[in-house]
């Protein structure tokens, strides 16, 4: 999902995940991936800017903490491969960066912060089409709100936070904002 | 972000910051395997030129294609213009199929202002006569930017036939804008009439000579000498116009290993630069090319991606 504009959420936001609980949750997102995978083998983190790549970042340490070897870790901007693009003015892509071992034969998980109407991880799956083909792609986000508008589920879930359509998500990430954690407003 | 892109006026610091961030990841694309992008797809954009062009017309089209428009090249010659329809009622018969983008060159100053009143797609200006052509300023200054880091502050000459030339125009309003200091020099017959005031006006100094303007440049731009729209005697000899103003092997010493040269090409080499400085390694000439692709899909997807963008 993309950022939104002002860093403090508003005063009346409620707080669903303060910084104690997006460790632990990353730590068991961690932890599933490398069971799933079993080890760390072949294993290419990707992030979805902007927030999804501190994310990322965040399980590679973890992985190696446990594992005791490097993950590789990138990023993948899916802004030109948006459905939505004629309904913003058009926003400039971030980068993307594909380690060096590439895709091929690799299993991605990408990593997003909010997982909502899905269309930004179709966006994803398209853009990496272009990048390499990798043997297993998964899915990790830190939260799933629900609203799916594509049949896509995610593999490894933060926090399922059932929402209105009217609400808003807020996640703040130390790297990114300052501060750090989950709000609804 | 105007909706056309005439003049290098057009763009604010914030808009050329913009260009340049996007640009930059597209530059990136170039390196890759797969060279495709589907922001534009659907979208059709002509290339309607009525001057010869190589690296314009076809970085315009491979910067279309990356970003999966539809680009057709539409050349003066060979064209309904060579029997004799005028610009207009060729314009109009082209947006009437219903185009979203012209990418426009022509021989007349003020070709494509014109253009972009007649029809609703978006008009940028690719050369028009001696007035101006925006996306060479941009792909210059984004290659300096990406040499020096910023282009506040840094002293820039701009050498040659300023008469004739729009990428001196459109440079001098650039560099303005991001807040470079300009020295222009030429020899008195190739100044334009009236650049004096200009010069006050925009903030830019003038020279006749060359070797007090070279050792105190943080940047040389070479200008082609434009034989083909000079019809008369502006310089006495090649020779003489090398000996003033060409970039030569002596100056090159002078300027110093680290100085960054461009030209926008195509060059006359030994004429306006000697083939050591064209080929040195502080020439920025090729990279400028490469830029020119990543540059003009930096253009296109921002006038063309967004909402309310085009017809």
């Amino acid at each position: 999902m993309t950022a939104e504009s002002s860093v403090q959420p508003p005063a009346e936001a409620r707080v669903v995940l303060d910084a104690r609980d997006i460790t632990r949750a990353l730590t068991r997102i961690s932890h599933e991936i490398l069971e799933r995978n079993k080890g760390a083998g072949d294993l290419v983190l990707l992030g979805i800017p902007s927030r999804g790549v501190p994310l990322a970042r965040r399980i590679a340490e973890r992985i190696t903490a446990v594992e005791g070897v490097e993950v590789p870790v990138g990023a993948l901007d899916v802004t030109m491969y948006r459905d939505d693009l004629r309904k913003h003015p058009a926003r400039g892509p971030q980068p993307t960066e594909i380690p060096p071992g590439g895709l091929d034969g690799r299993t991605v998980v990408l990593v997003d912060d909010v997982l909502y109407s899905g269309r930004t991880v179709r966006a994803a799956l398209d853009a990496m089409n272009d990048l390499g083909r990798p043997d297993v792609v998964r899915l990790a986000v830190l939260v799933d709100r629900g609203h799916r508008e594509l049949p896509i589920r995610a593999d490894h879930v933060g926090k399922n936070l059932p929402s209105s359509r009217s609400e808003r998500v807020m996640v703040r990430l130390e790297e990114l904002d300052g501060l750090e954690g989950v709000w609804l407003a | 972000m105007n909706k056309h892109l005439l003049s290098a006026a057009d763009l604010s610091a914030d808009d050329i910051e913009t260009l340049f961030t996007t640009a930059a990841e597209m530059h990136d694309v170039q390196r890759r395997e797969v060279k495709k992008l589907p922001a534009l797809r659907g979208r059709t954009v002509i290339n309607l030129f009525f001057e010869d062009s190589t690296r314009t017309r076809s970085s315009f089209e491979i910067a279309g294609k990356w970003l999966s428009a539809d680009t057709i090249n539409i050349t003066g010659k060979g064209s309904s213009t060579s029997k004799g329809e005028s610009l207009r009622d060729t314009v109009l018969t082209i947006a009437a199929m219903g185009v979203d983008a012209l990418v426009m060159r022509h021989s007349a100053s003020g070709a494509a202002l014109q253009v972009s009143q007649w029809v609703d797609a978006v008009v940028i200006n690719a050369g028009d006569g001696t007035h101006e052509h925006p996306t060479q300023s941009l792909l210059d200054a984004y290659t300096l930017t990406r040499r020096l880091g910023t282009l506040e502050g840094k002293h820039v000459a701009i050498v040659g036939d300023l008469t004739h030339s729009r990428v001196f125009r459109s440079n001098v309003i650039m560099l303005a804008t991001l807040g470079a200091r300009v020295t222009v020099v030429a020899p008195p017959t190739l100044m334009p009439s009236g650049v004096g005031a200009w010069s006050q006006e925009a903030g830019f100094a003038l020279s006749h000579e060359l070797d007090e303007v070279l050792p105190k440049a943080d940047a040389v731009m070479m200008l082609r000498v434009q034989k083909e729209r000079m019809s008369g005697g502006f310089f006495p000899s090649p020779r003489e116009y090398t000996v003033g103003y060409g970039l030569t092997r002596d100056r090159l010493a002078v300027l110093g290993p680290d100085v960054p040269i461009c030209h926008p090409g195509p060059m006359n080499r030994g004429l306006e630069i000697a083939a050591d400085a064209a080929d040195a390694a502080q020439s920025l000439i090729l990279d400028q090319v490469s830029a020119g692709v990543a540059i003009r899909m930096s253009v296109l997807y921002h006038l063309l991606a967004g909402e309310g963008s085009a017809a």
